[in-house]
């Protein structure tokens, strides 16, 4: 009879306390995405110059829409790649 | 009136004083239309990040400035009838770019004197909870025991 309690486990089990994501502008009260520094919007690119989804960056709606017209426009001044490979 | 930037690029194959003469020609063309420039900023030749005319390189030139609607097309046109502009970028400015736009013009003149940023904590509370954690399973032990 074994109850709960005395289950043991061989290794600890290990407790993963999963980080909440959190939107970087709301929280730096960053209210504009300056098109001009390629190097801040990188970090929001894939190594083929992707722009990352916001499940992976935890970022608002509102500041992806901005991003994503940010890096649009670096990329027409070709500050930033259309398409590229191993970018970081 | 309303606030505009541009960011237009040159041909690498100018001289240093044709190029200067190019963004003078822009510049002239902008106080003939009654615009205003509030900043010119010269970030000179630039890798590109692809190529454009099988160019590599480009000169970059920024401009700030209040003009009125109808001298944006006028601008425009001028940028796609000379041969020496490879690309251009024209933006309106909103009320956010504009107090961004500002801090960087500041910025610009003394870029030593700008205060670090200051980075705000938020992870003391994650520590104490794993050491809650830790403590409850010590317990848990201890009674199987």
């Amino acid at each position: 009879m074994a109850k709960q309690s005395e289950i043991r486990y061989l290794t600890p089990l290990s407790v993963d306390v999963k980080k909440k994501k959190y939107c970087r502008f709301k929280k730096n009260g960053i209210k504009y995405i300056d098109y001009k520094d390629p190097e801040f919007l990188k970090k929001f690119l894939n190594e083929q110059g992707k722009i990352l989804p916001r499940r992976i960056t935890g970022t608002s709606l509102k500041f992806q829409r901005r991003i994503a017209q940010a890096v649009k426009r670096a990329r027409h001044i070709a500050m930033l790649p259309y398409v590229t490979d191993l970018m970081k | 009136m309303n606030n505009y930037e541009t960011v237009f690029i040159l041909t690498p194959v100018l001289s240093d004083a044709q190029m200067k003469e190019a963004v003078e020609k822009f510049k002239n063309l902008l106080k003939e239309q009654g615009a205003e420039i509030v900043n010119e900023e010269d970030w000179g030749l630039r890798k590109l990040a692809y190529n454009i005319d099988k160019k590599t390189t480009g000169f970059y030139s920024f401009l700030e400035f209040n003009a009125e609607p109808s001298v944006i097309d006028k601008l425009e046109l001028n940028f796609r009838r000379d041969e020496r502009v490879i690309r251009f970028l024209t933006v309106k400015q909103d009320k956010f770019s504009l107090e961004y736009a500002e801090k960087r013009r500041n910025k610009g003149g003394k870029k030593q004197d700008a205060p670090a940023p200051v980075i705000k904590k938020a992870e003391k509370a994650e520590k104490v909870e794993k050491a809650e954690v830790v403590e409850s399973e010590v317990k848990s032990n201890e009674k199987e025991d």
